[in-house]
């Protein structure tokens, strides 16, 4: 299942590139890409992955990496 | 932070003026530093606490205090505030890109006129259903996909095609969402919610061909992983080795590590290389050529082979009668007889025969009516027995039939077990074929080459009069699979082969090819799906233009990277010998990163 989110205050190519190296590492991701172009970011997981719980994970990472930056979690 | 920026710079040039020493001198360089740098040196100390370390704010905080440590105050000071205004000007420049790409994208309608209780209210496009009725006056976009009720107008398809030439439409066209009504007043059916609509499908695919990244722009976020690391590594080396090899002058070789320091920061690459690609992709879509990724630009560029699919794609895929040649009737009779024999037959042939003869049919004349798969059709008109198919059907009723001179497919018709004449029914080539093939051979592509599931006659007729290099005709399916994948083999290490299908029926083959093109139809969903790229205007001279922009954008992704590194290097070589010092660094690291955003942007501009 592939998801999109917004990103706001995405200000830095660096920390982008940082998070989608980050995220990829997390098990349950399949497949991630944060683009600093459209500020959004692409999460591919399996069928079963619980996306909310994933999501909660992902915000902690993302905070550490930038913290001035937030996912917008619809 | 403009305002902090020039209050910085007052302060700065004040504190160069005073004729202070000792620690006054000190302070009052710490004044516009402090103005301009706390954020830094706040958001350093923030994220090391997160286990970030290794961030450009780190580095900047490291060079500036050590900078200061060494008693270099007003290059200290200099230092944060030519950062700070380097940051500036890299947001102004991705900010004014996104806003460009945005406005080359900017077919999305705001509004749609919807008639309630007699009045015409402007609503939301999102709110809109199937069936409902809107009216789209002249000048206004056209926010849905539907079928004019009531109307004639002419629209500009600009936006979703590159075409400028307008569209004329009355009662029944199809219109899409995102074209602009030009002349008269339309009354629109609706027929796809927006969020279904061609500009919304079109809009989001643009958006997600972001995240679709090209290897260069994956090779450059690798790149910059090692990049930082390696830079602060070399740079503590150079503080340390060589005061203890060549003895002393520790801050002259503290003071050569911190501009490494500076410069280790990747961002000219890790931006300007997505903006182009991004920048790349707006360019195409302006002018009607989606690109679904960053990744098929790429590959697109180095393309080597194009296999086109006949029908549909090279051809209008129109089957018209384009030869009547009856044997001792009027043309006129044959027709009508083919017409009645075939008419209860859903065949395009049928169709095709039927729209030729022009008059409505009277099905009481018609007794019977058979309908022979492979062969044909019989049916008895006016008493009279007419067959009405291909060679195999008047062989197997025994009638002697001779073939006509014009290729297309020949439906022979007998009457009553005698041959009365044949006609015949071939597709159109589209007026721009010809051209398009050209402007490929033009560009150096080696091999232009047609598959098809028609007659070696039919398809080799075709190829001759449009220039191609091969055609292999009499495919199935599964032959063309083949075929490309024979195709594949004889082409060179690093070129590409790209299939262009009008998808419907090409699926297999576009996902085997390297690139997969298809005619959009003006957004046929299965087109849209099944491809890597598609032209929305089912124009095939677009295909020359889409390598060009492809080209094009690699160009300038490379000269980034070139350049980008190539100044860093410099720039820490001149460091480390002493020769540049901060002041260049900072220019350096900052100008590199606008001039490769800036270039990044010439990506979008097409002719």
């Amino acid at each position: 299942m592939k998801k999109v989110f917004k990103l706001v205050d995405l200000d830095c190519a660096n920390c982008a590139a940082k998070m989608e190296n980050a995220i990829k590492e997390m098990d349950e991701v399949e497949d991630v890409s944060v683009s600093f172009m459209t500020q959004k970011m692409t999460i591919t997981a399996a069928d079963d992955v619980d996306f909310d719980k994933l999501m909660k994970k992902v915000v902690k990472l993302c905070r550490k990496i930038e913290p001035d930056c937030e996912i917008v979690l619809k | 932070m403009l305002a902090r920026i020039i209050a910085s710079g007052i302060l700065l040039i004040i504190a160069w003026l005073l004729p202070v020493k000792g620690i006054w001198e000190l302070l009052v360089f710490i004044v516009p530093y402090a103005v301009i740098g706390w954020d830094v040196l706040w958001k350093a100390i923030r994220n090391i606490s997160h286990g970030q370390v290794f961030d450009e704010n780190f580095l900047m905080a490291i060079a500036t205090v050590g900078a200061f440590g060494t008693g270099e105050y007003p290059e200290a000071a200099a230092v944060m505030l030519f950062y700070q205004i380097g940051e500036l000007f890299q947001s102004c420049a991705v900010g004014k890109s996104r806003k460009s790409i945005a406005s080359l994208m900017d077919i999305r309608p705001d509004y749609a006129n919807i008639e309630k209780d007699g009045q015409l209210v402007q609503v939301d496009p999102e709110e809109i259903k199937i069936g409902d009725i809107i009216v789209v006056k002249a000048g206004e976009k056209i926010p849905l996909d539907g079928i004019v009720i009531e109307g004639k107008s002419t629209v500009d398809t600009a936006a979703l095609t590159g075409e400028s030439l307008p569209r004329t439409v009355g009662v029944n066209s199809d219109v899409i969402s995102g074209c602009i009504n030009q002349s008269g007043m339309l009354r629109i059916r609706v027929t796809k919610v927006f969020g279904e609509s061609t500009v919304a499908k079109i809009l989001d695919l643009v958006e997600n061909s972001a995240s679709k990244k090209a290897k260069a722009e994956n090779f450059i976020t690798k790149f910059a992983k090692y990049y930082t690391p390696i830079v602060v590594i070399a740079a503590v080396l150079l503080a340390v080795i060589p005061p203890l090899v060549l003895g002393g002058g520790w801050t002259n070789w503290i003071h050569r590590a911190l501009i490494f320091l500076v410069i280790s920061c990747p961002c000219a690459l890790v931006i300007s290389v997505p903006l182009s690609f991004f920048g790349g992709i707006g360019g195409a879509s302006k002018k009607g050529i989606l690109v679904k990724g960053g990744n098929y630009l790429e590959v697109l560029a180095n393309t080597e082979i194009v296999v086109f699919d006949k029908t549909g794609t090279l051809t209008k895929g129109v089957f018209n009668v384009t030869a009547i040649h009856p044997d001792k009737y009027s043309q006129s009779r044959l027709i009508e007889l083919a017409a009645y024999a075939e008419s209860y037959s859903d065949h395009p042939i049928a169709k095709s025969i039927i729209e030729a003869y022009g008059c409505d049919i009277d099905n009481e004349r018609i007794t019977s009516s058979e309908e022979l798969s492979g062969h044909g059709v019989k049916a008895v008109i006016d008493g009279l027995e007419v067959c009405a198919g291909n060679d195999k059907l008047m062989e197997s009723i025994g009638v002697e039939w001779h073939p006509c001179h014009h290729t297309g497919t020949t439906v022979h018709v007998a009457v009553n077990g005698k041959y009365a004449g044949h006609i015949v029914i071939s597709d159109e080539i589209k007026e721009t074929s010809v051209a398009a093939i050209k402007a490929l051979k033009d560009r150096g592509i080696a091999k232009t080459v047609m598959l098809t599931g028609d007659s070696k006659a039919v398809g080799e007729d075709t190829a001759k009069k449009l220039g191609l290099d091969m055609v292999y005709t009499e495919l199935l399916p599964a032959g063309k699979v083949e075929k490309v994948e024979e195709l594949i083999g004889t082409k060179s290490e690093k070129g590409k082969l790209a299939f262009v299908g009008d998808g419907i029926n090409d699926a297999p083959v576009l996902s085997r090819a390297d690139i997969g093109i298809a005619m959009g139809a003006m957004g046929s969903d299965a087109a849209i799906e099944a491809a890597d790229i598609v032209l929305m205007d089912d124009n095939p001279e677009k295909i020359a233009d889409a390598i060009d922009i492809s080209k094009k954008t690699i160009k300038i992704v490379y000269q980034n990277i070139v350049f980008a590194l190539a100044v860093k290097l410099a720039i820490l070589v001149l460091g480390a010998v002493g020769i540049a010092g901060m002041w260049a660094a900072v220019f350096a690291d900052v100008g590199v990163s606008v001039i490769a955003i800036l270039n990044a942007m010439r990506a979008m501009k097409t002719k």
